[in-house]
Formats: structure tokens, C-alpha cells, sequence
């Protein structure tokens, strides 16, 4: 165990943790949407869970930092809040917000995260950028809608944890970037009943064609 | 080019994929069943095929061992590879700074509008495909098209209509003389 002081709360916390695994576990909320207990190497692609640490020139992404003993963390210093503020706007540029339309349990991680930082929920002052994508991608047995997809690639993670011959992957690169499903040799059918990628999904990109709502199917006619 | 489940089933006939196939092997022979190999392999085919087809993928998968996810994954990355089957008449758009400078996106938009596909795909009669290409060498022509190997200088969209005019023209007599030949 070692000593860790975030906001001037002292936490005693294991020492193989990361320093977001350690605030999360002590009811700290950082904002982050790629962060996985199971994956080796954090993602760190989010650049929402930044924080300050003492006798470091600059924030860093506390999903890649280990707690070390005596470590000073604050998660809430105008650097940080710029840092993620930026990162909130650039990801919303590319998520239109249909809260009446959209599946996601209210409020949903984002709006979590928006209100946490203090930001709305619109890229302002950035534009919002139509990647010319279609609505809906047929998945197999899974539907996915590319413009919530947030690129978290938890989804690909678990499939790959799950699956020695997974079917997610991601597609094209750069902004046109994408979750992709390609099936092999082998059947779907393992896929059909898992379901693991749409649980881990935080923006409902994911939707099982079972569970189907009719509130996509209207905005696809 | 449509990520996702791949819209190439459409256009891809189980016949091309069965010739296809039968040619794999042979391709596969010159590679170990090694992971390094995947690249060289992908390239191959379509040096081979023109373009990588949905099965082909498959069987590269099959062949290194790894998910067909993956091997797809790795070939959308690159610009390189095409996963649509060429049309008749090749369309390829420069997108080199000097024809984007001079408007090659208007250009290679005129196209995609006119046959109501994006670059990297092929019209589903299989007359047209449409690339984007880097640069073809000759920037005092921006912006250039390359219609069939054919380099088109300072291409405004009239000289977009006037092609597809033309092509529709010998369109009518090739199938003219089919008509004609068989009667």
C-alpha cells in the first residue's frame, strides 16, 4: 500500500495501480472513455484523464501514470480542465448530441463528463465535421452507428479478449476512422449471444439487432 | 469505399471469388505462413486481381493464421489497396498539391456525384471506378485527370459531362454490335 494525496484528500491505495484506477476505486471521479481494468497497455487515446502530479512540468493522462508514495495529484487545475475541455470539444465535433433519440442510459458518460468539466454539450466554438458516414452499419448481428462511436475501441478490445479470431477491428485511418466487422471462416453465431462490445460500448455505437429500438429505425427511413 | 460489412459481396459475383480462389494457392506458395508476410501477401493479390475481394481476405486470414478482421483492418489502412473490383473505364482523380490547389477535389466530386459513388468504388454495372490518386507528374496541367491512362489537363466539370457523353456514345454501339451479332 502507499500514501497518495488527490485534492487534499489523503488515499491509501494499492501500489500496482494506475492513478486513475486509484481515484476511481475511492469514489474520485476523472473524466475517460477508453480506460479497461483488463487491457496491459492503457489506450490512452481519450485525453479526457488528465491530471496535475506534483514535480511534473505538465498534466499527464493519469490511465497511463503508476501511484507511487508521497505522490501530490490534483485533478482539477485550470491546465487540467483546458487539456480535457479541448479534448470534450474535439470528440463532440464528431458526436452529434440526440439525447431524445439516443439509447444511452440518462445521463450517459458524456453529459457526465461535459457537466464534470464544466462544458456543454456542442463543439462550440469548433464546427461540428459530417465525416460523410452512413447512419447505420449492418454488423452481422449487431448494428453499429458510426457518428456516436467515440473510437474508444473498448469494443475491440473485448472482442479480441474474448475471441481468439475476433470480428472487430478498426477500419481506414485518420478522421475516417471507424469500428469495422468482418467475419472469417468460422460462423457468427458465436457472436449473436454476447453482446460483450455493445455492454462496454459508453455512447450505445454498439446496438444488439435484437434489442433493436425504433427511434434509429425512424431516423435511418 | 464502404467500411463495415463489406458492400464488395454486391458487386463481387461467386463465380470471380471461385476463380479467384483457385489462383490463391499459388500466390500463397511463394509466402511463409508468417504475420510479416501479410503486406507482401495483400499486395500480391492485387497486383494479381486488381483488387482484394471480401474471400481473398479471408483466405490471407486463414492462410497467416490471424482474424479476418484484422487482415481487413491492416488493408483499409492503407490507401494502396482497393477493395472494389475495376470498372470498365478507370477514372483516377489527382489529388497532388498543385491539382488541389487548383480545385482536383471539385473535380473527383463531379465524378462522385455523376455516378453517384464514392472514390474507391465502382459503379454497379462495372463501367466506372473512381480513385483518387498523389500526384501524376504533370502539375502545368492542374487539375489533371487519368481517364483510362489517358491524362486530361485543366479538367473543369463541362469536360466531366463531355466524358461521360462520349462513354455512353461507344456504350450504344458496343452494345449495338452485340445486338447485331446475335441476331
Amino acid at each position: 500500500m502507499v500514501k497518495i494525496t488527490v485534492d487534499d484528500r489523503e488515499l491509501e491505495v494499492e501500489e500496482h495501480l494506475t492513478v486513475l484506477e486509484a481515484c476511481i476505486q475511492n469514489g474520485i471521479f476523472i473524466p475517460n472513455l477508453c480506460f479497461l481494468k483488463t487491457r496491459h497497455h492503457p489506450h490512452a487515446s481519450c485525453r479526457l484523464c488528465f491530471v496535475s502530479i506534483e514535480g511534473y512540468d505538465r498534466p499527464v493522462t493519469s490511465c497511463t501514470e503508476r501511484v507511487r508514495d508521497g505522490m501530490v495529484v490534483k485533478t482539477n487545475t485550470p491546465e487540467v480542465r483546458a487539456l480535457q475541455k479541448s479534448a470534450f470539444k474535439l470528440l463532440m465535433s464528431l458526436h452529434p448530441c440526440h439525447p431524445k433519440i439516443c439509447p444511452t442510459e440518462k445521463p450517459c458518460l458524456l453529459m457526465r463528463i461535459a457537466k464534470h468539466i464544466g462544458v456543454g454539450l456542442n463543439p462550440k466554438p469548433l464546427e461540428h465535421i459530417d465525416r460523410g458516414l452512413p447512419d447505420l452499419v449492418d454488423f452481422g448481428p449487431l448494428y453499429y452507428v458510426p457518428n456516436r462511436c467515440v473510437l474508444c475501441a473498448k469494443c475491440i478490445h473485448t472482442c479480441r479478449t474474448i475471441n481468439q479470431m475476433p470480428l472487430l477491428t478498426f477500419a481506414k485511418r485518420g478522421i475516417m476512422t471507424m469500428v469495422a466487422y468482418f467475419d472469417g471462416e468460422q460462423n457468427t453465431s458465436i457472436c449473436a449471444n454476447c453482446n460483450a462490445c455493445v455492454d462496454v460500448c459508453p455512447v450505445a455505437a454498439l446496438l444488439p439487432k435484437s434489442a433493436f429500438t425504433s427511434s434509429v429505425e425512424s431516423r435511418k427511413a | 469505399m464502404e467500411a463495415g460489412k463489406h458492400n464488395a459481396n454486391q458487386l463481387v459475383t461467386e463465380e470471380e471469388e471461385r476463380a479467384i480462389a483457385e489462383k490463391l494457392p499459388a500466390i500463397f506458395r511463394e509466402f511463409s505462413q508468417e504475420r510479416t508476410n501479410l503486406l507482401p501477401i495483400l499486395q500480391r493479390i492485387q497486383e494479381t486481381f486488381k483488387f482484394l475481394s471480401p474471400g481473398a481476405m479471408r483466405a490471407v486470414a486463414n492462410y497467416i493464421g490471424i482474424s479476418t478482421s484484422e487482415v481487413y483492418g491492416v488493408a483499409t489502412f492503407y490507401n494502396q489497396f482497393r477493395f472494389h473490383p475495376p470498372g470498365r473505364h478507370e477514372i483516377k482523380v489527382c489529388m497532388g498539391t498543385a491539382c488541389h490547389v487548383k480545385g482536383g477535389d471539385i473535380i473527383l466530386e463531379n465524378f462522385e456525384r455523376k455516378l453517384g459513388i464514392k472514390e474507391g468504388e465502382t459503379t454497379p454495372d462495372r463501367e466506372y471506378s473512381i480513385e483518387r490518386v498523389a500526384c501524376v507528374g504533370c502539375c502545368a496541367l492542374a487539375p489533371v485527370a487519368v481517364v483510362d491512362d489517358k491524362v486530361i489537363g485543366y479538367m473543369q466539370p463541362s469536360k466531366v459531362e463531355g466524358l461521360f457523353l462520349q462513354f455512353e456514345i461507344q456504350r450504344k454501339i458496343r452494345e449495338g454490335q452485340i445486338k447485331a451479332e446475335a441476331s
